[in-house]
């Protein structure tokens, strides 16, 4: 699994939008494993639920995409702002030795956690030797 | 709906730009796969009302027994600690190792009209919400006209 930059990164463009707030993606940290079994992907999604979430497979391309849904008060002003964006995306591009209908997701906390397994052909196996 | 985003251009805003025209110019670096700001977790947002100054931590992925929300002296100090989610092992091949595992703790002082025994913190979908109520006599009031 590799990362697709050019889906997610395009410094500088959302610059130069009228409005920034709405344009700025934040891109989530994650942690990425190989086994065995298959791909696991953690994302950090802080403040998304489900309804925010959007994980697609298109064609070899995983997208994941949250909006985060803080409970805010109406009138609040910003007195000090680290984070300025409520949009998380990023884009990842698949080998073909994952089977993209068996992708499971759970997320929890505001994290995402994603399993990608492999298809059964091209998992390692053992070759029973017989003894002739 | 994200009124704390809505900054007109500030130093960090200024800052966030540069590096990102930066990585532009010269691809992409690590520091431009984060999405919080580099060398600080959680990261923070803080507003406030009329009544209430409220503190955002982005904490995904922590135990909220794990966590910790002290008062003292006008300081609010957020901490704990955020474990690992998986353990490594030779079977295991680790292709991207970005988000932040250990301890951590963030400081800053309140505002001084915050009334310290009223703090209330709730964590949902990995964000703690701090709500610090301001002390009465600072609250506006409309004065009668008599």
């Amino acid at each position: 699994m590799t990362e697709n930059r050019n889906v997610t990164t395009q410094p500088g463009r959302a610059e130069t939008q009228a409005d920034p707030a709405r344009q700025v993606v934040l891109m989530p940290p994650v942690d990425v494993l190989e086994d065995a079994e298959g791909i696991t992907l953690i994302a950090d999604l802080p403040g998304v639920n489900k309804e925010g979430l959007s994980v697609r497979v298109n064609a070899n391309t995983l997208t994941i995409e949250g909006e985060a849904r803080i409970e805010m008060p109406a009138e609040l002003a910003p007195l000090y702002v680290e984070v300025r964006s409520v949009r998380y995306q990023r884009s990842f591009t698949l080998n073909r030795d994952l089977d993209t209908n068996k992708i499971e997701a759970e997320l929890k906390h505001g994290v995402l956690k994603l399993f990608l397994p492999k298809h059964d052909a091209t998992k390692p196996r053992r070759i029973e030797i017989r003894a002739g | 709906m994200f009124d704390l985003l809505r900054f007109p251009g500030d130093l960090l805003a200024e800052y966030d730009r540069l590096h990102r025209e930066l990585d532009h110019l010269f691809g992409s670096t690590p520091a431009a796969i984060r999405a919080t700001t580099r060398g600080a977790f959680p990261a923070i947002n803080i507003g406030s009302t009329p009544q209430t100054v409220e503190i955002y931590a982005f904490l995904p992925g922590v135990d909220p027994a794990q966590l910790d929300v002290s008062v003292e002296r006008g300081l609010l100090t957020i901490s704990g600690e955020r474990r690992n989610d998986w353990t490594s092992d030779e079977k295991r091949a680790i292709h991207a190792r970005e988000r932040f595992t250990g301890q951590f703790k963030r400081t800053f002082s309140l505002p001084e009209d915050v009334d310290q025994n009223q703090v209330e913190a709730h964590y949902r979908d990995g964000i703690l919400r701090i709500v610090a109520a301001k002390l009465e006599a600072s609250l506006p009031r409309r004065i009668e006209i008599k």
